[in-house]
């Protein structure tokens, strides 16, 4: 059956072009339809195909599945081919899942929008692309994959493309995840250089085989690919799009900005963990690219009034976590959290999304307030998601995904205690932001009105994402509380297990210990400041420093600030300047000078007849003596 | 028989032509122009005429023929642009029909 | 035969049209269409029955040849011949031309005849210069195409016709004459050598000359087709034609006449100089790239939409020069995908804002903005070709742009290096355009009408090409490959010796 393989991005391409081709003729009923029905579909496919992946695994755990020769010239052949391994398959399925639950919610969401047809195209094409870059069998596929979700986020964040709001923060979007491509793509060129293939199981094999440990050329293709991966998942430096893209509509910040897209990064390091572990820099750049990102982005989320804005932060603090897992080299717990992260924060944004329909388009939090009673769906399905996002013990999924990764953030052979650190500091920092919005949108007294209730479309995909984020961290469960390895095992035939755990570190639970502790104290934090005296909070950010602090935090440590400085504003200026081509004016410039010269020369043209005789007479005299006389 | 030295002849030509263009250059009737232009010519053929006679070849007066041949043609056509411009500018003057200024 | 055909046919039929446009407005356009259909036709035809023979073809033999004595005396042949790079040139030529009639049935409507008839020898023209293998005769056909072309311009133009013909005249004109220098300087060299007075291309190969003559010369051919590439910084001629071409003019500008010099490069400036190419591709890949990245940052700045999509040819032709001057297979192959697709892609926006100049009257993207709600399928289709412009993987401009920097690569890092992140650069016009164009508040209130029978018939073809070569681009990169071995073979004993 795996040969269906296929079907999967087909199914929802094809829901793309029939409704980017007919959408302006399909009735209202038929859109939602066709859009949500052909994810359906592709995920239906997909659980057959993982179903009959886990019956009886192809040799190897791989398949692949030739589809037709792409590009060939020279010693480059690369076909578009679909290559199916654990990683793949997990990966794959999650994003089929969870995207037919947000195609289902849409339908509600997007209802009485006037686009919608559009809306479902530019979603059927962002899931096709996103399955392609996951099933790419080479670089190249895994690029076009690559790009195609990079476009489609940038259309659905601009989707409402009236307001130039929208369009700007869609345009940022495209722009900075494409500086971290430029970068991915010259790590391509520099492995197909250096191995000469672009398939990525023969590089794998390749790079093993003939780069050293610590090679330079390892650590210059790790480091190149590590610059598309952080552009893509917003991480540090490359964050600054993620926030500005909650422009677009809520279900398309669930599904690309929060559960898949944004993800690709940690997929890519995934999949090319060789290079990785041939390059320990390039690899501890990883972690420290993560372990940065994870603490900025979560004081950044801890300032934010905008639920969506806050959420997304949030979400790049999350991806954090798997990147600072796949740089101490726990790749399947980083693969871990990706999953239950899928989960939960797509609800959360569904939640928000709920919220914010509810209210009429309110999205300042600190308008919100007491929606527990009026919402109380949202409410218990945003409850869950937020337990799990802070890690709550034993019955949520991020409590596993989490904490495994925090304890192999020490207790791998390249953890390291600073990072263990950062991470415990992060579930604090998590549990304190998460607990903050919980609190300032559901509790204290209502202040907004509450304008119409979700309907069932909309609700049931929630219920469905909330049990999964309770149960969904149950297929890797610590050694003290079952030794479950479902997951791990499973995912093991893709990626290497952890490496040789060190002797001096600590033990799996008194690591989990601590992050519960951790996780009580932001607990506390938020129920001091939001709850008990909400008055102490405001009285934090009055003195002058509070105040620059949380202006800092809240604009994203200033970083869109020094871009634009940078980089933005000279382009622009010069873009500006020369609109009229100082190039052009050389040849301007020579055309004017040749204007000059006949200005002088026109001169003598005097329409005299008498002068033109003179001037014959004296050319003859003046003749006549260099013949004579030279 | 006693014959005019060439160097004689060529002088009186010289002189001929110099009178010719200072006459070219210092009128501005149009019609004292053509009437140096005429000089000029009879001084070129004058030249021809005297040079046939030094080497005794028939060349130079065929020469001389050609040249009055065609000064009469110019006359021909030069006094028909003469009356046209005569009728254009009502006047005789060459500087007036500087239309082909630059 | 069918080469002399292809061209005599065009020429035929822009007498005829001309003849015609006496007759009522109509015959001209039929008449320039089913010829240039015909002739594609023919093209497509033969490409099929010689399927096998363009992608295996044995050593140093053309596709299809036509030779006869000329002006025998001084070695001119009329000398015609295909081989896989011509044959693809050809196709797109006759299908652009077609493109270029179908989108100037409504836009021309005075001097319809005379119209017609240059069209119709420029494309012959430049049918002529992908075919002549005989340098004289290749001459010929270059001034050939551009005399029409100055007409075109300067006749049926937009405000600044006049000065924007003159301006294109004289550039490509002076270059031209660079390049009459050096094609004789080279029959001269080559008789002072063999003691052969012959314009023959392939006899021209491998003419033995001091390596400062070589370069001489190379930099006579180089700068003709620099200029028509356009390489910065001979670019300025370009944006002032395209802006003030009518449409099919920008059209066939941006489609075919840049793709003359890239195809003269290929043809004639490697193969003919090898070692002064060689020694010369710092240089040209420098300049290559500093007009990728130039071209797209004033792109960026424009604000008329016809001079900005001119800026990004100067962009995508930047990619094209680098690829030539990598001189490998990837590169190559990349390049000549790249000419396809930007010919493709470039082209295809030109009428699209030819398109839109029909409607609104106006080029100004300031004037512009939130189309897409009065003429969605036009703005998709500026989209789509946008997004093709930008370099998305999956349409043609990635294939090219793709294989020439993994080729660019071996040969020079740094460079390909800065030539990505041009990629990156184009991505700032791109997504500025379609705002400023179709995105954003509608504030000028524009109601337009969206595409039509006649303009989905252009957009279509040219939507499914570029998606094709996109996604499988095998026969394009198949029929190259022997052209570019023989191309190859002719340079090797120089480049190995280089690398030695």
């Amino acid at each position: 059956m795996l040969n269906l393989l296929w079907l999967i991005p087909a199914l929802p391409m094809a829901g793309f072009l029939i409704l980017g081709l007919f959408g302006s003729r399909l009735s209202r009923q038929a859109i939602p339809i066709l859009g949500a029905g052909s994810v359906g579909l592709s995920a239906a496919v997909s659980l057959w195909v993982a179903g009959s992946f886990f019956i009886s695994p192809p040799a190897g755990y791989a398949y692949t599945q030739v589809l037709w020769r792409w590009l060939e010239a020279g010693s480059l052949h690369l076909p578009i081919a679909l290559y199916l391994d654990p990683l793949s398959l997990i990966m794959m399925l999650v994003v089929t899942c969870v995207s037919f639950l947000i195609h289902v919610y849409s339908a509600g969401y997007m209802s009485d929008d006037e686009d919608m047809s559009r809306f479902f195209a530019y979603m059927n094409l962002f899931v096709a692309s996103m399955v392609t870059l996951l099933l790419a069998s080479n670089l190249a596929l895994l690029l076009l994959g690559w790009e195609g979700v990079g476009l489609c986020s940038y259309l659905l964040i601009g989707f409402w493309y009236r307001d130039p709001v929208n369009g700007y923060a869609g345009r940022k979007a495209f722009i900075v995840t494409r500086v971290g491509d430029t970068s991915l793509l010259i790590g391509l060129f520099l492995l197909f250089r250096h191995l000469g293939t672009l398939d990525i199981q023969t590089l794998m094999e390749r790079a093993a085989h003939q780069w050293p440990v610590g090679s330079p050329l390892a650590v210059a293709a790790g480091l190149l690919l590590l610059g598309g991966a952080v552009g893509k998942s917003a991480q540090l430096p490359l964050q600054t799009w993620l926030p500005d893209a909650m422009a677009g509509p809520t279900p398309t910040s669930a599904l690309i900005h929060a559960a898949t897209m944004v993800t690709a990064g940690v997929y890519l390091i995934a999949r090319m963990h060789v290079i990785y572990q041939l390059a320990p820099s390039a690899q501890f750049a990883v972690a420290v690219a993560g372990a940065a990102t994870l603490t900025l982005a979560g004081f950044s989320a801890l300032t934010q009034a905008d639920i969506k804005r806050a959420l997304a932060y949030s979400t790049v603090s999350q991806i954090g976590y798997m990147f600072l897992a796949l740089g101490v080299g726990a790749w399947s717990a980083a693969i871990f959290h990706f999953m239950t992260h899928a989960f939960f924060k797509a609800l959360l944004f569904l939640g928000a999304g709920m919220i914010i329909e509810s209210l009429d388009h309110e999205q300042n939090m600190f308008k919100m307030g007491g929606l527990r009673k009026e919402l109380p769906v949202v409410f218990w399905t945003f409850l869950i998601a937020g337990c799990a996002l802070a890690g709550v013990p034993l019955v949520t999924a991020g409590f596993y995904s989490k904490g495994l990764i925090v304890w192999q953030a020490e207790a791998s052979s390249a953890g390291r205690w600073g990072f263990w650190l950062v991470a415990v500091f992060g579930v604090f920092l998590t549990a304190a932001y998460t607990f903050r919005i919980i609190f300032l949108t559901f509790f204290g007294e209502p202040k907004s009105h509450v304008h119409k209730r979700p309907g069932l479309a909309m609700t049931v995909p929630c219920v469905i994402l909330a049990a999964l984020s309770m149960v969904g961290g149950f297929v890797k469960t610590p050694e003290f509380l079952g030794n479950i390895h479902i997951f791990t095992g499973f995912l093991h035939h893709a990626l290497p297990p952890v490496a040789a755990t060190r002797a001096a570190s600590m033990s799996e639970m008194g690591s989990e210990a601590w992050v519960t502790l951790a996780l009580m104290a932001g607990f506390a934090v938020a129920y001091f400041c939001y709850i008990y005296r909400p008055e102490f909070s405001e009285s934090l950010t009055r003195p002058a420093i509070g105040k620059a602090l949380y202006r800092f935090w809240k604009s994203d440590w200033g970083m869109d600030w020094l871009y634009d400085r940078l980089f933005v504003w000279p382009v622009m200026w010069f873009a500006r300047v020369d609109a009229r081509d100082a190039v052009d004016s050389i040849y301007t410039g020579m055309a004017r000078l040749c204007e000059l010269f006949y200005h002088g020369a026109r001169q003598t043209e005097t329409g005299r007849l008498r002068w033109y005789a003179a001037a014959i007479a004296l050319g003859a005299v003046i003749f006549v003596a260099v013949v004579l006389f030279l | 028989m006693a014959t005019v030295p060439m160097m004689h002849a060529l002088l009186v030509a010289g002189i001929l032509f110099a009178l010719g263009v200072t006459g070219l250059l210092v009128r501005r009737n149009i019609l004292f122009i053509l009437m140096s232009l005429e000089v000029m010519l009879n001084a070129a053929g004058l030249a021809f005429v005297a040079a046939g006679a030094r080497w005794g070849q028939t060349d130079g007066q065929v020469v001389f023929i050609f040249i009055l041949s065609m000064a009469a043609a110019e006359v021909a056509v030069g006094l028909a642009l003469v009356i046209q411009i005569y009728h254009r500018f009502k006047s005789f003057d060459a500087d007036r029909a500087s239309e082909m200024k630059g | 035969m069918i080469l002399v055909w292809l061209i005599v046919i065009l020429l035929g039929a822009g007498a005829l049209a001309w003849l015609a446009g006496r007759f009522g407005a109509e015959w001209p356009r039929w008449i320039s269409l089913v010829a240039a259909g015909f002739d594609l036709a023919l093209v497509l035809d033969f490409w099929a029955r010689h399927r096998a023979e363009v992608e295996i073809i044995p050593q140093g033999r053309w596709l299809a040849e036509f030779n006869r004595a000329w002006v025998p005396q001084y070695g001119i042949h009329f000398h015609l011949a295909m081989d896989g790079l011509s044959l693809l040139m050809v196709a797109l030529t006759l299908f652009i031309g077609m493109m270029a009639v179908l989108c100037s049935w409504k836009e021309i409507q005075k001097g319809v005849g005379f119209y017609h008839f240059n069209l119709m020898w420029i494309l012959a023209g430049i049918l002529g210069v992908f075919l002549a293998v005989d340098l004289f005769l290749f001459y010929f056909a270059w001034e050939l195409m551009l005399v029409p072309m100055y007409f075109l311009i300067a006749i049926w133009g937009h405000e600044h016709r006049v000065y924007a013909a003159i301006k294109f005249f004289i550039f490509t004109q002076l270059s031209g004459l660079l390049m009459l220098l050096a094609i004789l300087g080279l029959y001269f060299v080559h008789h002072h050598a063999t003691g052969v007075y012959t314009f023959e291309y392939s006899d021209l190969l491998g003419t033995p000359m001091s390596p400062r003559t070589a370069m001489l010369l190379m930099l006579g051919f180089f700068v003709a087709f620099a200029v028509k590439l356009p390489m910065f910084p001979f670019h300025p001629w370009l944006p002032d034609a395209h802006t003030e071409a009518p449409t099919a003019g920008s059209l066939i500008l941006a489609a075919l006449l840049l793709k003359t010099g890239a195809y003269g490069m290929i043809r004639f400036v490697v193969p003919l100089f090898p070692g002064a190419a060689r020694a010369f591709a710092p240089i040209a890949m420098t300049l290559g790239v500093v007009g990728i990245l130039y071209g797209a940052v004033l792109a960026y700045g424009q604000t008329d939409f016809k001079r900005m999509v001119a800026y990004t040819s100067v962009s995508h032709l930047g990619f094209v020069l680098l690829g030539i001057f990598a001189w490998n297979t990837l590169a190559l192959q990349g390049a000549v995908v790249g000419m396809i697709a930007h010919a493709l892609s470039t082209g295809a926006l030109f009428m699209l804002v030819g398109q839109l100049y029909e409607r609104t009257r106006t080029r100004d993207l300031n004037q512009l903005g939130g189309l897409w709600a009065t003429a969605p399928v036009l703005s998709g289709v500026g989209m789509f070709f946008m997004l093709g412009s930008v370099g998305l993987p999956g349409l043609g401009d990635f294939v090219g742009e793709f294989l020439v920097l993994l080729g660019t690569y071996r040969a020079h890092v740094l460079l390909t290096a800065l030539a990505t992140v041009g990629v990156l650069a184009s991505t700032f016009y791109g997504v500025q355009m379609v705002q400023r164009a179709f995105h954003g508040p509608n504030v000028h209130h524009w109601k337009i009408a969206d595409l039509h029978g006649r303009e989905l018939l252009i957009m279509g073809p040219m939507m499914i090409l570029l998606l094709g070569l996109g996604l499988y681009p095998l026969p394009v990169l198949k029929t190259f490959s022997p052209a570019w071995k023989s191309l190859e073979r002719s340079t090797r004993s120089v480049v190995s010796e280089a690398r030695r």
